[in-house]
């Protein structure tokens, strides 16, 4: 009744989807590196997907046992070298999320990016160029600077 | 067996979206393993045996310890987030 | 207003995600490549599970630039994370139950461990599984202990070490005058613990290499300081 294969799809599709929103929606950088996470989940499984079939048997010779159709080994050991440099890229972005906590106080990236403004404009000379959407701590700072 | 496919694919989507809508970071991280065990029993429905093996270990694994390790340093370990 | 835009961003995304993917032809294309490793792996490699040959052995070359990779991000994550105060306060030591705990796991996940990358080319599994549990077996002490910390001279000397001797097994190669990272070694009969020439070797080399960089990397990132 229902096809597998449409709801594996849909299963990658909405991992990549959720993963993305994360990244571009977020404002905190922890949920950032969750979206990141979430995303190279997804293309993982999409990868996988790839060559699937049903009725396929694992690509392992076990004594005893002949299978008449194996599924593709090169998709999986991509995948597998895939997992393993996710988690490489995991640590790298912690890491530097600690560092970025440590030099500018807070994680919140509207925030972040506006000091990091702040002290390119310091360092230039020059005024930086107020918005009206800078968040309330900025302003208050600025009007605070002004008066 | 699809029924058992679309209730692992049905935990995993919304365990995904939880984590992006928790405040509480740990709850967040609690359902970012809900995705990758669900992840690595698809895996196994999919006949990769050495593909979900490294998916348990590193996603649910890992992956986790790395989270909690770094909250714990950012001191957002307890119920502060947003 | 903002979750108007939120609403119509993620609306848009999926659009696009859905028109990429109808473009894309899944479950019709034959895997060429793929049918014929599982048809020759057996002969022509001798390790019962084909993965393992596909990624140490018609792969090779990738595998290796993936543990580059990850010693990149490893090190990049050390570096970044700085050196360690000589006085900053470490955590307290935790309590009976994970102490004993953590005596008691240790042993199990070595062997754990070190079975999964030997019987790699056998039974799922490998160098990058075995590796991360061994990673997390070095680390379990580390966690009930803090006040001991690990030391990371030991750690970088094993990394290295393992990664010189898989370049260093695939150049053997070279001076038989195949390819680098060729199988080396009389294939065995299938299945056998000895089999597949040369590839439980490098697995090995891969899954200790794995295992200290992961380890020493969750080292660096639990001996940072505490923010507040």
């Amino acid at each position: 009744m229902l096809d597998t294969g449409l709801v594996l799809y849909s299963a990658a599709f909405g991992l990549i989807l959720i993963g993305i929103a994360g990244i571009v929606l977020s404002a905190h950088l922890v949920r950032i590196i969750f979206g990141v996470a979430l995303l190279e989940a997804g293309a993982n499984l999409l990868l996988l997907l790839a060559t699937w079939r049903e009725g396929a048997s694992a690509p392992i010779i076990v004594a005893g046992r002949v299978p008449e159709f194996m599924a593709d080994p090169v998709p999986q050991a991509l995948v597998l070298t895939a997992i393993v440099i996710g988690v490489g890229i995991l640590a790298l972005a912690l890491s530097l999320a600690l560092r970025v906590q440590r030099a500018y106080g807070t994680l919140d990236m509207h925030e972040v990016r506006q000091r990091m403004e702040q002290e390119i404009a310091d360092q230039a000379g020059i005024d930086m160029p107020a918005s009206s959407h800078a968040p309330a701590a900025v302003q208050a700072a600025r009007q605070e600077g002004s008066a | 067996m699809e029924w058992l496919v679309l209730v692992i694919v049905v935990v995993m989507l919304s365990s995904a979206v939880a984590v992006l809508l928790l405040k509480d970071f740990l709850a967040a991280l609690a359902a970012f393993s809900v995705v990758s065990l669900g992840l690595s029993v698809l895996f196994v429905i999919l006949r990769a045996p050495d593909v979900a093996m490294t998916e348990a270990a590193i996603g649910a694994g890992l992956s986790s310890l790395l989270f909690a390790l770094a909250l714990r340093r950012l001191g957002l370990w307890r119920n502060r987030g947003q | 207003m903002r979750r108007l835009s939120s609403a119509l961003f993620l609306l848009g995304l999926g659009l696009l995600i859905a028109a990429i993917f109808k473009g894309m032809e899944f479950g019709t294309v034959a895997p060429i490549a793929g049918q014929l490793i599982n048809s020759a792996a057996a002969e022509q490699v001798g390790a019962a599970n084909f993965v393992t040959s596909v990624v140490l052995g018609y792969r090779g070359f990738d595998t290796l630039l993936e543990l580059t990779i990850l010693f990149t991000a490893a090190t990049a994550g050390g570096l970044v994370l700085g050196k360690r105060a000589p006085n900053a306060k470490r955590d307290p030591d935790a309590g009976f139950i994970l102490q004993a705990g953590a005596d008691l796991l240790f042993p199990l996940l070595v062997v754990v461990g070190v079975y999964i990358i030997l019987h790699g080319h056998l039974t799922p599994g490998g160098g990058f599984q075995g590796g991360v549990i061994l990673a997390s077996a070095f680390f379990i002490p580390m966690l009930a202990r803090p006040g001991t910390p690990m030391s990371h001279t030991a750690v970088s000397t094993i990394e290295g070490l393992a990664g010189a001797c898989f370049i260093f097994i695939g150049l053997l190669a070279m001076f038989d005058g195949e390819a680098f990272l060729t199988p080396l070694m009389d294939k065995g009969e299938l299945g056998a613990l000895l089999s597949a020439g040369s590839l439980p070797l490098l697995y090995l080399a891969v899954g200790l290499k794995v295992g200290s960089e992961l380890a020493g990397l969750l080292a660096h990132l639990s001996e940072s300081e505490a923010v507040d």
